[in-house]
């Protein structure tokens, strides 16, 4: 099997450098990066995919019972790595793909040497003195949310509009797929997602690693950070000023600073 | 619009000074007006989501007061959990990349703890240096809409559903016609000594319940009884014509294995059965072969109730058909008569049966010829010396050939008595 092909594997950047490894979480693909692959390219070799069922993946691969765990997730990333042949590659995951790659680092040490945890978040639902955030009514409602957008996917799919007139790089061609994808696969991946947990995977993480959280974020609050950063022992946590759970997004600037002010000095 | 009734109607022609008035009644509302009383929700956010302004509309849907929602919500407070976690994986990141978002079907929260669907489009508005400032959005009631759009989902799981369990049932009904398919034709020929057997079974029937049957069957330690026919009709009531037809005729053999008794013990059985509103009966040619294994040659003794001719196709090239004249159907009248007839095979001679699938199969241009039996017999002389299996295997691709002319059901079956005698008993089995 073509895992690129599969993957929609990007590479870009310096062929020299380190490989820094992005992966998008759930709700949209690849793009979620548009921002932070010029603030990497110049120093470090950027590896851009869409795990099976997102982005423009190849949606045949999609098995339920394979991406009905992170593990399943975990294995994408893996099998993108070997395809590569990456080794002591930085991974930086958004959102769950947070914790599919301390997975990932604990499958495959010899190919993921760092860690950045980008608005990570363990178990979203509250469990006795844990607060996630969310109660299981709450998580079934936003499965129903995407159900009741079954209709609205074609629209967020058709012609993005004229874009983005002061980001000329946001081509439409790059991100018509942008956010939408099957909604069966989306719904798999969304229960995985919102009702996995992997508080005892923290423990395993075993390389440098960087919390990201933001001031504001209703999906991964500030309990939640420093949960992560208390479970991960000597790993940094930076509290960026943003709103959102999209930081790359909407402070674009501050992430990248923490992200290469980590790379410096993780080297 | 509210027009009393003294207003007069304004493309009245004659009236136009009043008509002016009422222009000017509609211009003196107001952009603000418009804005706060429109059939929608307005509402403007910074780029953090803290709501800057907001339009009555919105405000009366929500049971809020103006003072409560300016600078002091964001536009996700307004909405239900799941929208919430909707917005935050879809909504924002799409509105920060393509800076519009179209149709978005949320929930917003109302006094109360009630919930009302609507639907949210929104554009940033960039400054002049291209940095973003805020998020325009307008909210419309989605009520009606989400109650049809429900009804759709659930028609939707229920297809999937009924669907679903259609192909359950057809998987479960498929594994019963397969145990009941294999209760009407042997799944493998026994081994005849000194003697090659083949067949083949083409079915026209989707359901692959055919109308057609044959069977190979020891008798004693030395002679094989065979049998080849068709019922009339297809489908379920035929394959229980036919399994009826098998059990009797394998029933009848060992009793007796004359064929001209065999076949009239069968026809006693199916005109008994089916007398009355339901008359069924079959064609069918019954035999014994009676291998001599000290010269290696096949006494060949068969009977026919109105089948097609047996073909004997001899080594030397010779084709012909075993004449069973004026045997008539089995099952129709209660004492028949049946022709008997016998033949002898030496190395290299074939005996094929076969039913009129093959030879009624439709040919030419228009499908209005008939392969035939002198077709039949041609194809078979060309092939002749051939090995039985060699011979069956040329037939089977004869009739996919004939593809679509092939509507019948079509059962084939051959002895040949190899050239050079098989070492010993164990006599390959060809199927």
């Amino acid at each position: 099997m073509d895992i690129r092909r599969r993957n929609n594997v990007t590479v870009t950047g310096n062929p020299q450098g380190r490989a820094v490894v992005l992966a998008h979480g759930f709700g949209c693909d690849q793009n979620m990066w548009r921002l932070t692959v010029p603030a990497l390219a110049e120093d470090h070799r950027v590896v851009l995919f869409d795990y099976v069922g997102s982005g423009a993946s190849d949606l045949s691969a999609f098995r339920e019972d394979r991406y009905a765990s992170l593990e399943g997730y975990a294995r994408d990333v893996v099998e993108v790595c070997e395809a590569l042949d990456l080794r002591d590659a930085v991974f930086v995951g958004h959102s769950v793909s947070a914790m599919v790659g301390v997975l990932a680092a604990a499958a495959a040490p010899e190919r993921i040497g760092a860690l950045v945890m980008v608005a990570p978040s363990p178990r979203y639902i509250d469990d006795e003195d844990y607060r996630g955030g969310f109660s299981a009514e709450d998580i079934d409602e936003l499965l129903d949310s995407l159900e009741s957008n079954y209709l609205g996917w074609s629209a967020a799919m058709a012609p993005m509009i004229m874009g983005n007139p002061e980001r000329p790089e946001l081509g439409d061609e790059l991100t018509r797929s942008f956010c939408a994808t099957d909604p069966d696969m989306a719904r798999v991946f969304a229960r995985t997602t919102f009702l996995s947990d992997s508080r005892d995977d923290l423990r395993t993480v075993a390389v440098p690693t960087l919390v990201l959280e933001c001031a504001q974020d209703l999906i991964a609050p500030r309990e939640v950070g420093a949960f992560v950063h208390r479970a991960i022992p000597g790993s940094e946590l930076v509290t960026l000023d943003a709103t959102g759970h999209c930081p790359q997004l909407s402070a674009p600037e501050a992430t990248n600073a923490a992200i290469t002010g980590f790379l410096a000095g993780s080297r | 619009m509210c027009r009393t009734g003294h207003r007069p109607d304004p493309h009245e022609p004659e009236r136009g000074d009043t008509s002016d008035t009422a222009f000017a009644a509609l211009l003196e509302d107001s952009a603000e007006e418009l804005y706060e009383s429109a059939p929608c929700g307005y509402l403007s956010t910074l780029m953090d989501g803290t709501v800057a302004k907001v339009n009555t509309t919105l405000l009366n849907w929500l049971g809020l007061e103006r003072t409560a929602v300016v600078g002091r919500k964001r536009f996700t407070d307004l909405l239900t959990v799941g929208g919430r976690l909707y917005h935050e994986t879809h909504l924002s990141p799409l509105l920060r990349m393509h800076g519009e978002i179209n149709g978005i079907a949320l929930e917003i929260r109302r006094p109360g703890g009630g919930r009302m669907p609507v639907l949210v489009s929104g554009a940033v508005k960039y400054g002049s240096t291209g940095e973003p400032l805020l998020t325009r959005l307008t909210v419309f009631d989605a009520r009606e809409r989400r109650a049809y759009e429900e009804e759709l989902l659930r028609s939707r799981k229920a297809a999937e559903e009924s669907a679903r369990q259609a192909r359950a049932d057809r998987a479960r009904l498929q594994d019963a016609l397969a145990v009941l398919q294999q209760s009407l034709l042997p799944a493998t020929l026994p081994p005849v000594p000194g003697v090659d057997t083949a067949a083949h079974y083409h079915t026209a029937s989707p359901d692959r319940l055919g109308g057609d049957f044959y069977d190979v069957f020891p008798l004693d330690g030395t002679r094989f009884a065979f049998f080849l026919g068709d019922v009339c009709g297809k489908g379920p009531q035929a394959a229980a014509l036919t399994s009826l037809t098998r059990y009797t005729l394998r029933a009848a053999a060992l009793h007796d294995p004359d064929p001209v008794s065999a076949l009239s013990t069968l026809n006693t059985v199916l005109h008994e059965r089916y007398t009355g509103g339901d008359p069924r009966y079959c064609t069918a040619i019954f035999g014994v072969l009676d291998p001599d294994p000290v010269t290696g040659r096949v006494a060949v003794r068969l009977a026919s109730g109105g089948h097609p001719p047996a073909l004997v196709v001899r080594a030397d090239g010779q084709a012909d058909f075993l004449a069973t004249p004026g045997g008539l159907l089995v099952g129709v009248l209660p004492d028949p008569h049946f022709t008997a007839a016998a033949t002898t095979l030496g190395p290299g001679d074939n005996l094929l049966l076969y039913t009129d699938g093959l030879t009624e199969a439709r040919t030419g241009e228009d499908r209005t010829a008939l392969y035939g039996d002198q077709a039949l017999r041609d194809f078979c002389a060309h092939r002749a010396g051939e090995p039985a299996p060699a011979l069956v295997l040329a037939l089977t691709g004869l009739l996919d050939e004939l593809g679509e002319g092939l509507d019948d059901d079509t059962a084939l079956l051959a002895f040949g008595v190899p050239t050079r005698p098989a070492p010993g008993p164990a006599t390959k089995n060809p199927s």
